[in-house]
């Protein structure tokens, strides 16, 4: 399978990318920074005894290089890619986004406008080669109103919006989305945070996800339990909510 | 809540903490966090000292008291380059012994020097300067080093190696951590026949021959190592069960390279009397019988002979929120056997019984300036806290004091510092190099300030 990684280089997206290296899929990364690119090329090539897979600089503040970030993605892989994987987002607690409305606007637009932005360029490259997968990877923070995602939250659930209904639209004619709902997870994203239950490790998580995108699932839980959770969650009354911290 | 015996050096059993909260492996700690961040250049900036995968047992890996924070290196793993034409490899100092193992072992290396754990970083293992069952052949960790690249305390970042800088290369191995931030290194894996281990394992009646014939080992194989009882006294002191061990030939060994054994878990911290002296008795009375006969051999998966414990996640929490300590030393030849047995008789006459008691007989002097192992018989117990664990400790150092021999940094807890410094003899040209790097001592740790006189 020929895989765009957006966000490869760290958390999730690096443990996602080591898999699919080494099962023997071809890769092309896709970041920020092209020395931190190269190093996690240069990783993926010692690990699998295989050649160092393409980069591509892309920084999901700046949409107007989208369209030729995505060519070159496609470029790099011979013209073409079976899927198109984002992992790539910022995150702030909300403590921090209630003080700072700057991170916030640039928050919001990154994880849900420009995050659109990018897919829609992906899409438009997937019409024209007759199909392919989109997997995104959301978050359960956009499933229910909760107090500590907030502004998070809402980016992310107008994200996961977005993915799944696109898939209802777009399915029938091979283009398939798959919106990825991680947990929380174990990163640099997370770190200092208190940990809720059912945190996982970014492997576990990428495994999963790994699989999702393999059937294209539309919408996959990871770790499976926050399927539950958020189930459970979403039908607790208000005045509860309003009393827990969760 | 606070332990009356870790007191006395400022760390306490972690379960008794607030968050946030971190400790080494014997669970005794601090409040304190730990910042993470896949990129070492920018997550070394302004910390005052690194921590891997918090395998050392007491607080190396801590901050001082006047700071609450230490760099994580564990998400910088990535492998930066190797060639399997030569086994050189170059890795961010946060990838760990057992990425190591599972990545190479399919392809035939191994890392040169591994310690009984393979949940410890690359960095973890310069700043120990780790030893293993081969240490009578290959050295220290630090003997297959080829360069390193340190965030020194100034800000700068400096590659240094045997030509390059070598005061900083020799102090780093074995340094804990104090000369700089380690960043990436650069070091030689081992090529191996195959993937599976040839072992024999012996049953032995006391220390004497214990020690002789781990001697007698060391001539004809690359990898020996001991558990011994350490709760039977008089003659059937220091009986235990001596393991052997080379690669398999490919002849012998199974077809397809081993893969990763699953691991049980501890799932929750027994009570603080789960293990006593009389469950450790029975304990290594089962172990030391568990083989019928006297001898037994044959080809082992790999992780069962160099990494037994990993097999059980959480096991520390075996002893107890009270937590616990490791006390290993080395004593020096001449005459290590008599050192060996009245060592072991000041421990056990103490009331110091472990379940956990490990020997090994050590090779020369490694370049690492503050390195541990030197030619001699190495010992390491388990220790549970209690009141009496601070005067044990503190026998054991004056034995191993007069004995000329040294305990292991990654180890301690609990040593006081006038005892460190009558068995190191090395301090004073460790000090000069790290204080050429860092006059104000800036990089330093809770150990650090317990027993080299740091500012807090």
């Amino acid at each position: 399978m020929n895989i765009a990684l957006l966000g490869a280089t760290r958390g999730i997206g690096r443990a996602l990318a080591r898999l699919a290296a080494a099962r023997g899929d071809r890769l092309v990364l896709l970041g920020r920074d092209r020395g931190t690119l190269e190093r996690s090329a240069a990783d993926l090539a010692a690990r699998t005894g295989r050649p160092e897979p393409p980069v591509v600089e892309c920084d999901l503040d700046r949409p107007e290089d989208f369209g030729a970030a995505v060519d070159a993605a496609f470029d790099a892989l011979g013209g073409r890619i079976d899927a198109f994987v984002v992992t790539a987002a910022r995150f702030a607690t909300q403590e921090a986004l209630e003080d700072d409305l700057e991170e916030t606007a640039v928050l919001l637009r990154v994880d849900f406008t420009h995050t659109i932005v990018l897919c829609e360029h992906v899409r438009r490259r997937f019409e024209a080669q007759g199909g392919g997968t989109i997997a995104v990877f959301s978050s359960v923070a956009g499933d229910a109103p909760r107090k500590p995602v907030a502004i998070y939250g809402a980016a992310k659930a107008g994200l996961s919006h977005y993915v799944l209904s696109m898939d209802l639209r777009h399915r029938d004619r091979g283009i398939r989305y798959v919106c990825i709902k991680p947990g929380f997870v174990r990163t640099q994203m997370t770190a200092g945070l208190p940990e809720p239950p059912f945190a996982a490790d970014p492997d576990v998580v990428a495994a999963r996800a790994l699989r999702a995108i393999d059937k294209a699932a539309p919408e996959a839980y990871v770790p499976a339990i926050w399927r539950l959770v958020m189930l459970v969650i979403r039908h607790l009354p208000r005045a509860v909510m309003r009393r827990v911290g969760f | 809540m606070t332990d009356g015996t870790a007191r006395g050096v400022g760390l306490s059993p972690v379960a008794a903490l607030d968050p946030p909260r971190l400790s080494g492996w014997g669970q005794l700690g601090v409040r304190a966090r730990e910042r993470l961040d896949e990129d070492l250049v920018r997550l070394t900036e302004r910390a005052v000292l690194s921590r891997g995968l918090g395998r050392s047992y007491g607080d190396s890996a801590l901050p001082p008291p006047s700071c609450d924070e230490v760099a994580g290196t564990r998400l910088a793993d990535r492998i930066l380059a190797f060639d399997p034409g030569t086994g050189r490899i170059r890795v961010e100092a946060g990838v760990s012994i057992g990425t190591l193992v599972w990545t190479f072992l399919p392809r035939g290396f191994f890392p040169p020097v591994t310690p009984g754990t393979q949940f410890v970083t690359v960095g973890g293992a310069v700043a120990s300067d780790v030893h293993g069952k081969n240490h009578h052949v290959a050295g220290c960790f630090g003997a297959h080093v080829d360069e390193l690249r340190i965030r020194v305390a100034d800000g700068r970042i400096v590659d240094c190696s045997r030509t390059r800088h070598p005061d900083l290369f020799r102090a780093t191995l074995g340094g804990m951590g104090l000369t700089g931030h380690v960043l990436e290194v650069a070091f030689r894996m081992e090529r191996v026949p195959s993937g599976w281990v040839f072992h024999e394992a012996e049953r032995i009646d006391d220390v004497e021959t214990f020690v002789a014939r781990l001697e007698e080992a060391a001539a004809a194989w690359p990898m020996t190592m001991g558990w011994v009882d350490c709760a039977t006294r008089g003659r059937g002191l220091g009986r235990g069960i001596l393991q052997r061990g080379r690669w398999a030939d490919p002849t012998e060994a199974p077809p397809s390279p081993p893969s990763p054994l699953p691991e049980r878990v501890v799932p929750f911290s027994m009570p603080n009397w789960a293990i006593n002296r009389l469950t450790t008795r029975i304990f290594n009375e089962l172990y030391y019988r568990k083989q019928i006969p006297r001898s037994t051999w044959g080809i082992v998966h790999p992780e069962r002979f160099f990494y037994p414990l990993d097999a059980l996640r959480h096991w520390y929490r075996l002893y107890g929120p009270r937590g616990f300590t490791q006390y290993q030393c080395v004593l020096p030849k001449p005459n290590a056997p008599v050192k060996a047995r009245r060592f072991l008789e000041l421990l056990t006459s103490r009331g110091g019984a472990s379940p956990l008691c490990v020997i090994k007989d050590c090779g020369p002097q490694g370049e690492g300036i503050l390195s541990f192992p030197m030619e001699g018989i190495s010992i390491a117990v388990d220790l549970w806290i209690d009141d009496r664990t601070q005067s044990l400790v503190d026998a054991l150092n004056e034995y191993v004091i007069d004995a000329g021999g040294r305990i292991y940094l990654t180890k301690d807890a609990l040593t006081r510092p006038e005892h460190f410094r009558a068995m190191e003899p090395r301090l004073p040209e460790f000090e000069a190099v790290r204080r050429a790097w860092d006059p104000d001592l800036t990089i330093r740790s809770h150990q650090s300030v317990r027993l080299f006189g740091d500012p807090p």
